[in-house]
């Protein structure tokens, strides 16, 4: 017996959250498994373990688009789709893999969530660490700013930004000493260099 | 725990605003039988000596109990609520007839314990176990366990000498200079878990070859059992706290 996909839908208003819901429950194979209505979203997804997560843009703080990587991260086998019926800014619908919008049938409700989950398989990426991330986990464990990092290997800050966020990605890892702790344990640096 | 920010959202929205699928389980009440609700879940058996409450509980109700050892019985099964159901958000109604003093006790006796029972017998475990590692290795990692200790300790201590004289000061409604509000707190109120779920990560995937699966595995259990706990203390403090105390400032300076 295959389990039902997992949806949850992270949205304001009452009406249209519950008539999304009736209208997803109807369709074979998926499930509501809650609503979400204000801003704790995270902590409540993460132990409902939803195969999409369905989110008016709205929800999210404008200023804190970081919100929607750590929510990515911390659920790494789902699927995100925006639910659309007022202005979004385009940059912010960047992050999602679709938009379903107010407008959309249920046979095209059906199709987008089918999509989803198709191209939401597990991802085999290697979380070996690349050697120009290892020489910035060296230089973030020495305590050097995102600046310094940048000119010593003359890369943007945008790029050195990049670069640790797959160090994070990749190890599990956010702050600086936990980072500094795995370049000791892995041999990339002496401790008395941190000192 | 997540970005806390979003207290004022929560604030509006404080009523009715998520429900969940499975409705079989329901909140609990202060007519409950107290053995019940631990038989419901026992992981409420945490809360007991945050609130100072004896077991030998007898056929007593939830409400019996607390009244017989001064608990205020609508703030323990608001907690209780709050840590069984994932989907509970109390109303905002509920959360202004709170016991305030009664709250911070709680707090208070919370950071306490998470100090004395369980984060100093981490500290433990992993003194014993980074023991098997090379003295390098050892020393970063108990000096990564020693900054996130202060890290909670600042956190608990900025509330206990900050936060919660304000909220005394404003209980006593004495005119106050604005020089604070709990808006600066609900602003400030930083994540303290990013290093323990750093830990998390370096014990499950990083630290090899020390040959101790029985400790790791009993101190990864600790590790979770305390992030998950960590996480419900500061819902706590954004749903409870924050909106109670935005409406103790409210009535205390429009008079």
């Amino acid at each position: 017996m295959t389990t039902n996909k997992r949806i949850v839908i992270i949205e304001p208003y009452a009406m249209i959250a519950q008539g999304l819901r009736l209208m997803i429950d109807e369709i074979k194979g998926y499930e509501v498994s809650a609503i979400i209505a204000d801003g704790h979203y995270i902590e409540r997804i993460i132990p409902l373990r939803p195969d999409i997560v369905i989110v008016n843009p709205s929800m999210i703080d404008i200023k804190k688009r970081g919100e929607l990587d750590d929510m990515a991260q911390r659920l790494p086998n789902a699927a995100f789709a925006a639910l659309v019926y007022q202005y979004v800014d385009p940059d912010v619908l960047r992050y999602f893999k679709t938009t379903i919008d107010i407008s959309d049938s249920r046979e095209k409700v059906i199709v987008k969530l089918r999509q989803l989950l198709e191209t939401s398989e597990p991802t085999t990426e290697s979380t070996e660490l690349s050697d120009r991330e290892k020489e910035i986990l060296v230089a973030v464990a020495k305590g050097l700013t995102n600046k310094s990092i940048a000119e010593q290997y003359h890369l943007s800050v945008h790029t050195v930004i990049t670069h640790r966020k797959n160090l994070t990605r990749k190890t599990g890892i956010k702050s600086v000493s936990g980072l500094t702790v795995y370049a000791i344990l892995n041999n990339l640096i002496d401790i008395t260099e941190v000192e | 725990m997540v970005a806390c920010d979003e207290a004022a959202v929560v604030a509006i929205f404080c009523t009715e605003n998520m429900i969940m699928k499975d409705r079989n389980i329901p909140l609990y009440t202060t007519r409950m039988k107290v053995a019940e609700l631990i038989e419901s879940d026992y992981n409420l058996l945490l809360l007991f000596p945050r609130f100072g409450l004896e077991l030998g509980v007898g056929d007593s109700t939830v409400s019996e109990l607390c009244i017989r050892q001064g608990v205020s019985p609508q703030l323990f099964v608001m907690m209780c609520n709050i840590y069984s159901h994932t989907d509970y958000m109390p109303s905002a109604d509920d959360v202004r007839q709170l016991d305030v003093e009664q709250l911070l006790g709680y707090l208070s006796r919370s950071h306490t314990y998470y100090v004395v029972s369980r984060i100093k017998p981490i500290e433990e475990q992993l003194k014993a176990l980074s023991a098997q590692c090379s003295q390098a290795h050892s020393a970063v990692l108990q000096r990564f366990f020693a900054e996130y200790e202060q890290e909670v300790l600042n956190h608990f201590s900025y509330e206990e000498n900050t936060v919660f004289p304000y909220i005394r000061t404003l209980m006593a409604c004495h005119k106050m200079q604005p020089t604070y509000d709990i808006e600066t707190f609900s602003h400030n109120h930083s994540n303290i878990d990013d290093k323990l779920c750093d830990l998390k990560n370096i014990l499950v995937k990083h630290l090899r070859g020390i040959g101790m699966a029985a400790q790791t595995t009993e101190l990864l259990f600790q590790i979770f059992s305390l992030e998950e706990d960590l996480s419900r203390h500061t819902f706590i403090e954004d749903v409870v706290l924050i909106p109670l105390v935005q409406h103790l400032e409210k009535t205390v300076y429009d008079n």
